[in-house]
């Protein structure tokens, strides 16, 4: 994979208060066109990095690059700040009208009038909010605030765009138009995109790498893949869902359901998706059980499962009331198991097992026509 | 930025204002004279008619400043004012024997008069004596209304108090306003009170009040005015120069006629009795 | 009751015959009142903005002055100023004694403070990320004042409304500091206190009244401005 150039980079960037590190990051780029998400608990540090990358964290040790110059020496503040365009949780429009909000980054930077016209209708469109152009900020909906505010956000034409949790304070009926809609902009300008979010779901959708925050520190960087499923420590481990997350291709479409392809296997699901599209799927370990003894085709009999495959136990890690077993179909799964299950069927690592699992239990996420990350790449 | 335009009418607006009236009447320093005298003087009216007559013929930018008796003193004494219009004899003795003041020239009189309520129930009408209407009032505890604010009026009428040897502080007849005259009068008129006034303002009040002249006429009850010039010598930033034309043209004899006729076609009967150059203990005989 | 007629009546007369004098008078209320007003925009609104917007050693002794300064009497300010302009006193080699200049004077010194603590209370009040927001979109440091300022401009015109009424309606270092001088420091309340004095209360009142509907009529004007700011 060709690894695109950072056009962000932070080097040793470090936060002291009070005697502890808020923020500890050695390293960090960000690359041209991608998505990269910070996730991680509350305070981890996310806001932190995402601000001290905008160089709008004061004080803070530590160097941000620019497209190779150092902000502060070879690029000017203000014209780094001038190349980013950040939106926080909060919509913070001025006390004026949508379009004049809109147009409130251009003015900024002086543009002509004409320009600043052209640019304010054009990013009112794409956010689907043109309507609203002449109502005052004061009596928008959350929703078409933070549209107003991402449209203001982006009608300035970053070089790189920081999102601070864009979409926390939205409820689910405005979130997800607005999510489809990001998405579908960022595949548009393909804009590069630093964006801190809490949701998993989220990061998983729109991200092409996850960096997992914790205490300040960045413990893992990765494609969503290898961080869901090869979480490198407990820190990480413990954020990230406890679930089974894969990224396939619809490879076929039948009547209630569609076959994805995921590594070698095939994996139905209930829903409609259309073939070659690329899903992420997400199935909840409680919905995946486990048999021993029986062969696939026994197992499809007793469980009308339709998703049933022999397994290999890779671990077995026991979390209170019942316990964790990741499995190795050629794809990774987890399962969680009763203490009385595990007992009575005596698993233990190496052994083989059948895992099953029903074609409705599986969530599945729409990751638009771009093609599924590639294994092991960072 | 358009708001900053919508500010700028604004602006403009208020220039225009500012330019549209003008810069005030101001006048190099020599040129202006601070006169101190009281509020009775300045409300009787003749002040408005000497001034402008004065300023056109010398020039000068007169400022009027009327206070308390009490605070012109004062004002001359620290050189704050030029010259001093007052009626406050004794302490004008006191002001100059200090040496805080000089030339100290008569200029004229008016009276004070003793108004009542028409039902007098201390029954001063008609007495020839001050003092023995006061030790009346006095006696029949009658409601007394007394201005209380260290003016000329309130410097006379203390002293009457004193020569009668009565004390009417803290008695519950004997009420202090702390106001100028015309409102003690307008006070004294509606509680039917005694009060002492000037007779000028009571004149130019007379309508409005159910007051009548009670007791007149004696001659402790003249209220006599002179003019002095603030010592430059002890204040050298002092208008000398003004001080001693505004007091040369106060008892100049056009000055004294237009006195002696002000007055009379509004009220009938002058306000004041023009006095320069003769001998005070002449007066009221 | 009668009293009150009468001063209407009076009042009406004297705006209809367009008085001279009573204009001249009205005229100067409004000249020093409204420069005093301007003139504490300019020094108050930067300052009261200055003060919600950083942070220094000391900060807080001077946002403790500031709500002093709001609840100065003006009648002290009145005796300082001219202790300070008496001719023997430490600025007496300016002659602003007894000048509409020295009660423009008194008269900012009143309504500065005020300026300054409403806008730094409006300020404050702002959203906190709003600054960041406002770098974010590549301000310079000028233009966040300025925008800040501009967020903040529904409470800023109430400053001024608060600092102009407050000083038109001042009269005890008008007084002091102007000496109620006929035809050059004589204003509406100084006039008023005059008038009253003298027992001629028909004409304090008109004064009153015509002093009332000027603010009234000043109020419409800025009022009008801080609402029409705002589309539906």
């Amino acid at each position: 994979m060709r690894p695109a150039a950072p056009i962000i980079a932070g080097e040793s960037l470090r936060i002291v208060r009070g005697g502890a590190f808020i923020l500890d990051v050695p390293y960090l780029e960000v690359r041209e066109g991608e998505v990269l998400s910070l996730i991680g608990p509350n305070g981890s540090g996310k806001t932190s990095l995402l601000l001290t990358l905008a160089h709008l964290a004061t004080p803070f040790e530590g160097v941000v690059f620019f497209a190779g110059r150092r902000v502060g020496a070879d690029c000017p503040v203000l014209e780094y700040r001038r190349a980013l365009a950040m939106a926080f949780q909060e919509p913070l429009l001025f006390d004026t009208s949508v379009s004049e909000n809109v147009a409130s980054g251009l003015r900024i930077r002086g543009l002509k009038r004409s320009v600043i016209s052209d640019r304010v209708a054009e990013y009112l469109d794409l956010f689907g909010i043109s309507h609203l152009r002449n109502r005052s900020a004061r009596s928008l909906s959350g929703g078409e605030a933070q549209r107003t505010n991402l449209a203001r956000a982006f009608a300035t034409k970053p070089r790189a765009i920081f999102l601070d949790e864009p979409f926390a304070s939205l409820d689910p009926g405005s979130r997800e138009p607005l999510i489809d809609d990001i998405q579908r902009v960022l595949e548009k300008t393909k804009t590069t995109t630093l964006l801190v979010t809490h949701d998993l779901m989220e990061a998983l959708r729109l991200s092409d790498r996850i960096a997992v925050m914790g205490r300040g520190r960045i413990h893992q960087i990765d494609t969503p893949d290898e961080v869901m499923n090869r979480p490198v420590d407990e820190t990480v481990a413990a954020f990230v869902s406890a679930g089974t997350v894969l990224a396939g291709l619809v490879i076929e479409k039948r009547r209630d359901t569609f076959v994805v392809a995921v590594n070698s296997e095939e994996i139905e699901s209930a829903g409609a998706f259309g073939v070659g599209e690329s899903v992420g799927l997400y199935i909840r370990p409680e919905n995946v059980t486990l048999s021993i003894g029986l062969n696939a085709v026994g197992q499809k009999r007793v469980t009308g499962a339709r998703n049933v495959f022999p397994a290999t136990i890779v671990r077995i890690m026991p979390l209170g009331f019942y316990e964790k077993v990741l499995l190795d179909c050629g794809f990774p799964l987890v399962s969680y198991v009763t203490h009385q299950s595990r007992k009575a069927l005596e698993l233990r690592e190496g052994q083989r097992v059948s895992a099953s699992f029903e074609a409705t239990a599986i969530h599945v996420i729409a990751r638009g026509r771009r093609e599924p990350p590639e294994p092991s790449s960072c | 930025m358009s708001s900053a335009r919508k500010a700028l009418p604004v602006v403009l607006a208020l220039a225009a204002l500012i330019a549209l009236t003008g810069s005030a009447r101001g006048a190099p320093a020599q040129k202006e004279i601070i006169l101190a005298t009281t509020t009775s003087t300045q409300d009787s009216g003749l002040l408005d008619v000497l001034i402008p007559i004065f300023e056109k013929k010398t020039g000068y930018f007169v400022k009027t400043i009327a206070v308390g008796s009490g605070q012109a003193m004062a004002m001359g004494a620290r050189g704050e004012a030029d010259v001093l219009l007052a009626h406050s004899p004794d302490a004008e003795e006191k002001f100059v024997a200090g040496g805080y003041g000089i030339n100290r020239r008569l200029v004229m009189h008016n009276d004070f008069v003793i108004l009542g309520p028409g039902s007098d129930p201390a029954r001063i009408k008609g007495l020839k004596s001050g003092l023995e209407a006061f030790r009346l009032i006095a006696g029949a505890q009658a409601l007394f209304m007394s201005r209380g604010d260290n003016s000329g009026t309130d410097a006379r009428e203390k002293s009457l108090w004193k020569a009668a040897a009565i004390s009417p502080q803290g008695q519950k007849w004997y009420l202090e306003t702390g106001l100028g005259m015309g409102q003690t009068l307008n006070v004294a008129s509606e509680k039917k009170a005694y009060v002492l006034s000037d007779r000028g303002t009571y004149l130019a009040l007379k309508k409005t009040l159910g007051l009548d002249i009670l007791t007149e006429g004696d001659a402790i009850l003249l209220n006599i005015y002179h003019v002095m010039e603030v010592n430059p010598s002890k204040w050298p930033k002092v208008n000398a120069a003004g001080a001693r034309a505004f007091a040369d043209f106060m008892v100049s004899p056009e000055t004294q006629g237009v006195i002696k006729a002000f007055g009379v076609d509004k009220y009938g009967a002058p306000l004041f009795f023009p006095d320069a150059g003769k001998n005070v203990d002449t007066l009221g005989k | 009751m009668e009293l009150i007629f009468e001063g209407i009546r009076k009042a009406l007369w004297l705006l209809a015959t367009l008085d001279p004098e009573v204009m001249g008078i009205t005229l100067l209320s409004l000249k020093v009142s409204g420069v005093a007003t301007l003139v504490s925009l300019v020094t108050g609104i930067p300052v009261g903005a200055a003060l919600a917007l950083s942070r220094f050693p000391g900060r807080q002794i001077a946002v403790g002055l500031v709500n002093t300064g709001m609840g100065l009497p003006p009648v002290v300010v009145g005796l300082f100023i001219s202790i300070l302009l008496w001719r023997n006193g430490p600025l007496g080699f300016l002659g602003m004694l007894y000048t509409p200049a020295a009660m423009i004077i008194a008269q900012t010194v009143i309504a500065a403070p005020i300026v300054m603590g409403i806008t730094l209370a409006a300020m404050q009040q702002l959203p906190k990320k709003l600054r960041l927001q406002i770098l974010a979109l590549g301000a310079t440091r000028l233009q966040v004042v300025w925008i800040l300022i501009r967020e903040a401009r529904l409470p800023l015109l109430a400053a001024v409304m608060a600092g102009f009424g407050g000083v038109i309606s001042e009269v005890g270092a008008s007084i002091m500091v102007g000496g109620n001088i006929k035809g050059y420091s004589r204003v509406l309340t100084t006039a008023t206190v005059m008038e009253t004095s003298r027992g001629n209360f028909a004409t304090a009142i008109a004064l009153g009244i015509i002093l009332l509907l000027l603010v009234y009529a000043v109020n419409l004007v800025l009022t009008h401005v801080q609402q029409r700011e705002r589309p539906q």
